[in-house]
């Protein structure tokens, strides 16, 4: 059987980079992206990494870092950052049929059809095509399986001589082995820290360990993912690529206040939008739910203040993506769990029970029928094709409301210049 | 003749009587498709000043911009320069290269050799509103 070949491409620093393609002044300067509400660096380039800046470090300790070496700071801006991902993956998808988008910046290409003799020329010519379309960097690695692909991705990183393109399918046995040994047994993609600390204990400690234990052992230890892991270092494919992601078993919708929340009609107006944004992702999907969690809690850090967490779930009567009957369960769930007298720092609600759209089954009851149901899906489907088409919130529910003072913090926030006539970047 | 029929082969079938207009359904005019033939690789940038009205190009006006095509002399391109965005004519005069506006208050800048010049794309369309 003839080798597979497959490319993971991953964008670098690629938050930071989208911002740098946009703003001019960015060029040289470094960059970093904060987390929803401005808190945490999220992502950061080359040169704020150089500064000793790090992702998931809280903004507010390293003010005179930023001060004095001119750090350009950003708020998350997500609508240009997917509108670039979606330009990226489509110069990808020019290469290969086969394509996993596995996060906003990285993909899988399944490139063994294309029977290519010199993989490094074509990684190359992935990485030129994206830029030139996009503007962004990114690095291409090659390889026979996901697991080395993952390895050689590492590598890339920590070496510039390769400039951003690896191809380890032309490795020696002794190049992959020197490889190999330098990984250590908790970097190995789908090992988890639990595994990684009990093969540790057996003197497995690197990639190369893994490589060469005694299969059956680690298939009587680490199951069959273990096997397969271990096979797929040894250079055999044994995960293809995802190309259809199957749908999510559970959708949450949650974020951290930008200001806490004390009244009950800032709440409900929360909990609604968490709600009109999950039943979106749900009908995405095209799925539909029957159960409902709407959960909060106050902020564990102001030990002084009164502290409060709670969850309720609903079973609906009937599967739904219909938002206004999502709402009344949400808000009938807020009802019973709110508390007055509190300074709320978080809340959010869960679909979870999810069944595929096209089955739905005839309501015992006969409270949905099934034209009834045609009609409100007519309806979803009218309202989120307008807010996909002229952006997010231009329908939205009453009880969402408009002034959204608990929303998110983005001082910081960036123009949406792919998303928005009036944001875009402007040119003398 | 005979052996002509043996070549005669079935194209599809014509109905008789006069065409429904039904039957000439097409989609609405685009306008993406005249200004961004190349959705993937085109961006869009607001005018800002008068340097380019020699070219039609006024303060205001949208400017498609293709990245994927290539500058080449006299194109119109859009390129970072220091700290900003310009869009200007690109002018290759071997071995020298200059930004030229299209107003004669500006001078033409010289950018072969310039440590912070960069081409973003090449200029396809303008959108101008006109009232």
């Amino acid at each position: 059987m003839r080798k597979h070949v497959f490319a993971l491409v991953d964008c670098a620093s690629f938050y930071a980079s989208c911002e740098q393609v946009f703003a001019a002044a960015l060029h040289k300067k470094p960059t970093i992206v904060l987390s929803n509400n401005d808190g945490c660096i999220v992502a950061l380039d080359g040169l704020a990494k150089k500064l000793g800046l790090k992702r998931g470090q809280p903004i507010f300790k390293h003010q005179e870092i930023i001060r004095t070496h001119d750090v350009q700071v950003f708020s998350s801006n997500y609508s240009l950052y997917q509108e670039m991902s979606a330009r990226v993956m489509a110069v990808l998808a020019e290469f290969s049929a086969s394509i996993e988008v596995y996060s906003i910046d990285e993909a899988w290409l399944d490139l063994t059809e294309l029977a290519a003799d010199d993989l490094t020329e074509l990684g190359r010519t992935i990485k030129a095509r994206v830029r030139q379309v996009t503007g962004l960097p990114v690095r291409v690695t090659l390889a026979s399986t996901k697991c080395l692909n993952k390895i050689a991705c590492e590598l890339v990183k920590a070496n510039p001589q390769y400039r951003d393109v690896l191809d380890v399918t032309q490795f020696t046995a002794e190049q992959l082995d020197e490889a190999l040994s330098r990984v250590s047994i908790e970097d190995v993609w789908g090992i988890g820290p639990k595994y990684a600390r009990f093969l540790s204990n057996y003197g497995i400690t690197t990639a190369k360990d893994l490589r060469d234990a005694d299969e059956r052992w680690i298939r009587k230890c680490l199951t069959v993912v273990g096997a397969r892991i271990q096979m797929e270092l040894r250079g055999t494919s044994c995960f293809p690529l995802e190309v259809k992601r199957p749908p999510k078993q559970n959708i949450i919708c949650s974020k951290s206040f930008g200001k806490e929340i004390t009244s009950r009609e800032e709440m409900a107006e929360a909990v609604s939008t968490y709600t009109a944004r999950a039943a979106e992702k749900l009908r995405e999907q095209e799925s539909l739910t029957t159960r409902i969690t709407v959960f909060l809690r106050t902020n564990a850090f102001h030990q002084d203040a009164p502290q409060y967490s709670n969850s309720f779930t609903i079973d609906l009567p009937h599967p739904t993506a219909f938002t206004p009957e999502l709402f009344t369960y949400a808000l009938g769930a807020l009802r019973a769990i709110y508390q007055e007298g509190y300074s709320y720092k978080k809340a959010g609600v869960e679909l979870s029970r999810i069944t595929p759209m096209p089955v739905v089954q005839p309501d015992l009851f006969g409270e949905v029928t099934l034209s009834e149901h045609n009609r409100q899906a007519r309806f979803m489907y009218i309202v989120d094709a307008l807010n996909r088409i002229y952006g997010r919130d231009t329908l939205y529910f009453a009880v969402q409301s408009i002034a959204r003072s608990w929303k998110m913090r983005q001082a910081m926030l960036s123009g949406r210049y792919t998303t928005r006539w009036d944001e875009l970047v402007l040119v003398t | 003749m005979q052996d002509d029929l043996s070549n005669v082969r079935f194209l599809g079938s014509i109905s008789a009587g006069f065409p429904s207009p039904a039957d000439y359904k097409e989609s609405k005019l685009d306008l993406n498709e005249l200004v961004a033939p190349h959705p993937l690789s085109t961006y869009f940038m607001r005018v800002a000043g008068d340097s380019m009205v020699g070219a039609c190009i006024y303060h205001g006006d949208v400017v498609a911009i293709d990245r994927a095509l290539t500058a080449t002399h006299k194109k119109i391109v859009v390129a970072r320069l220091g700290d900003g965005f310009t869009l200007k004519r690109l002018w290759i005069m071997h071995p020298k290269m200059y930004l030229r506006a299209e107003n004669p208050k500006y001078q033409p800048i010289e950018v072969s050799g310039h440590p912070d010049f960069e081409i973003f794309g090449v200029v396809t369309y303008v959108v101008h509103q006109v009232q």
